[in-house]
């Protein structure tokens, strides 16, 4: 028994070993870098223990700037991600012509590289000295007055923000959602059919419910992931994510690290703190409104 | 409700492109149930049974053919208008939703007029529940209930409509043994108290047999025969009818008819007189309960086993002229073979005695039931 235990232990080493190295030490620290006032970086010492990095970090107009747009992020393009990808999945769900194509299509941008839609969306919004980019010249043509989406003001920046994120997560949530709906027994529809429900009905009571767990899961990793947003503001705006008020608090700790102002793994490491303190919450949140609403 | 067929035909574009054409799942189906039985839809798997239910629920459209509700031709109606409950073979309950709100459901899609306060909605599942014996179950979620409590939820979610036609496809057959004989007889009971006309579908002949008024055996979508349980059984309209019901099966023999006398193959003893049957060969379909031990019987067999049952003994044996695998009299405990004996010789109780043309395996009558009409 006791030499079953050991043998266990054994097995289990090479992933501890990884795991503790690559994860639980590097976390700790982070929790320790941010605690220590006046750390310097050649010396490797600091002056003591304190909250100052947090008051630095909170005090400081571009975090606050990053904390913001993180959350318009956040806020606008998890449900309307969802919900478009929900809407995308039924379409093709109900149609049996050409589904596969289609969904071969919804899926491409998945395989496509970030950096390569990127630059497919500069071309779409970006101001240049010979062209107005095509989104422009659209709604030249129908009238309107056309706007720097990449280089202009701030809702600007942020629409197109917003546009690429959905765009970029949207296929898997698709995909994700169409084999989720797919998987429900057919059965259900048609019972629902004898008693005459409505498709209304259906959808609220019975598709959704049936749904509930994937859609949980596309919300949970939807909030993580768009918390943890950077590459898809570097694609779009370049480096220098401060000067454009387009930094995400991801990108201010890296910033902090390696930035043109970097070289302070205190503050980064105070700000991924904050950071993981409200994924944490809104994380802990979401389960407690899933208890409620989702049914395994 | 009076349930009519006419010409009822379902076809399906083949699935397999390179064979083409279509599959026949119901072929001209014609026929009537009479208002308040249980109807028991019986054939082996494939055989369309499950098709015609979904044609009769409004799942599906028939591709000819008419259907009546009583009077009123539903062909074209949807399910919803139909006034029909399904229940599905694996019940289809909805697993996010209690017991009582599975059975509130049918309910909650009433529109309009026939909009139901919350309170009567309540009033008519827990008596749809109670009909069924789960009233005390009704928080509990599908999940938490065993397979048999499952079955009756989603009976009393059929019934709480109050239809006039209550439809279910294989309602048995995702129960255990013994849960089977019991909600067999709880199925009968509920039909009775309700008097619905109900259909059942079922590829069990003694399912089909201990509870339906009335028996529709079907092959490849074809009607084989209506009757009774017991008409069935003792007067069967072809060979595949007598050999799909019944257990042990039927004992088929190649055999051959002249002169008036029935001959096994092979054989110069005359078996059993057969009066008007016209000389040539034929199936004999022999229910092992029509072979009986008889010392000086015309039929000699090669013993091969004795099965001991209690009441009944099983006598295994082997015929030359016999086409099925292991021929079988059920006869008496008393009269069975002694230990030792190598040959039994039976005589035949014309009753239980059948003969089959040799090409279309339709019945060939000689007179042999007792109560002819």
């Amino acid at each position: 028994m006791k030499n079953n235990k050991l043998k266990g232990w054994l097995y289990l080493l090479p992933a501890i070993l990884f795991l503790g190295f690559f994860m639980v030490y590097p976390l700790i620290d982070v929790f320790i870098y941010s605690a220590e006032e006046g750390y310097n970086f050649v010396t490797q010492t600091s002056k003591g223990v304190g909250l100052y990095n947090f008051s630095y970090v909170l005090r400081d107009p571009y975090f606050m700037q990053a904390v913001k747009n993180t959350f318009i992020i956040v806020i606008i393009t998890v449900p309307l991600s969802t919900g478009f990808a929900l809407l995308i999945a039924l379409a093709l769900n109900s149609i049996t012509k050409l589904k596969e194509l289609f969904q071969t299509i919804y899926f491409l941008p998945y395989v496509t590289n970030t950096l390569a839609v990127g630059l497919v969306f500069m071309i779409l919004f970006r101001k240049t000295a010979y062209t107005d980019g095509m989104v422009n010249l659209l709604i030249q043509f129908f009238g309107g007055e056309g706007v720097d989406f990449i280089d202009g003001p701030y809702w600007a920046k942020m629409f197109v923000m917003c546009f690429y994120t959905i765009w970029v997560v949207l296929p898997f949530k698709v995909l994700i959602l169409t084999s989720a709906l797919a998987s429900v027994n057919q059965d259900y529809y048609n019972a629902a059919k004898i008693d005459g429900t409505s498709k209304g009905r259906i959808f609220r009571r019975i598709t959704l419910p049936m749904i509930s767990p994937m859609i949980f899961y596309l919300v949970i990793t939807g909030f993580i992931g768009a918390f943890k947003a950077y590459s898809d503001q570097v694609a779009l705006f370049g480096t220098d994510l401060n000067a454009a008020g387009m930094n995400t608090m991801v990108g201010y700790v890296y910033d902090m690290l390696y930035g043109n102002a970097g070289g302070y793994p205190s503050y980064a490491s105070a700000a991924a703190v904050i950071l993981f303190a409200i994924v944490l919450t809104i994380t802990c949140v979401n389960l407690m409104v899933s208890k409620k609403n989702v049914h395994y | 409700m009076r349930v009519n067929l006419q010409h009822l035909t379902k076809k399906f574009p083949n699935l397999n492109k390179k064979v083409g054409g279509d599959v026949i799942a119901v072929n001209d189906f014609n026929f009537e149930i009479p208002d308040g039985k249980l109807i028991g839809l019986l054939g082996p798997s494939g055989c369309g049974k499950s098709t015609a239910l979904n044609l009769i629920s409004g799942l599906l459209e028939p591709t000819e053919g008419h259907i009546f509700f009583g009077d009123d031709e539903v062909t074209h109606l949807p399910p919803e208008n139909r006034g029909v409950g399904l229940v599905f073979q694996n019940y289809a309950l909805y697993p996010h939703m209690t017991v009582l709100q599975n059975i509130m459901f049918p309910l909650q899609n009433l529109k309009g007029e026939a909009k139901l306060p919350r309170e009567e909605i309540i009033r008519r599942a827990t008596e749809a529940a109670k009909l069924v014996q789960i009233d005390g179950l009704l928080e509990r979620k599908p999940s938490e209930m065993s397979g048999g409590q499952q079955q009756r939820v989603a009976i009393a979610r059929a019934l709480v409509k109050m239809p006039s036609v209550l439809l279910l496809d294989e309602p048995l057959s995702n129960l255990d043994a013994r849960l089977r004989l019991q909600t067999r007889e709880e199925i009968r009971r509920i039909q009775k108290e309700t008097g619905i006309t109900t259909i059942f579908v079922t590829h069990d002949q003694e399912e089909a047999m201990s509870i339906s008024d009335l028996i529709v055996v079907m092959k490849d979508g074809m009607i084989q025969q209506i009757d009774a349980p017991q008409e069935v059984y003792d007067d069967p309209a072809n060979l595949f009818v007598a050999k799909f019901l019944g257990t042990p099966a039927i004992n088929v023999f190649h055999g051959e008819a002249k002169g008036g006398e029935l001959y096994l193959a092979g054989e110069n003893t005359p078996v059993l007189s057969v009066p008007g049957v016209a000389d040539q060969t034929l199936w004999v379909g022999i229910r092992p309960e029509g072979l009986i031990p008889d010392p000086a019987g015309p039929l000699c067999c090669s013993l091969r086993n004795v099965e001991v049952m209690g009441r009944d003994t099983s006598v295994v044996f082997d015929h030359p002229a016999a086409d099925s695998e292991n021929p079988r009299a059920i006869v008496a405990s008393a009269r069975r073979p002694k230990a030792g004996e190598t040959q039994v010789r039976f005589s035949l109780d014309r009753e239980k005695v059948h003969l089959f043309q040799k090409d279309t395996e339709e019945r060939i009558r000689y007179g042999e039931q007792r109560h002819e009409e």
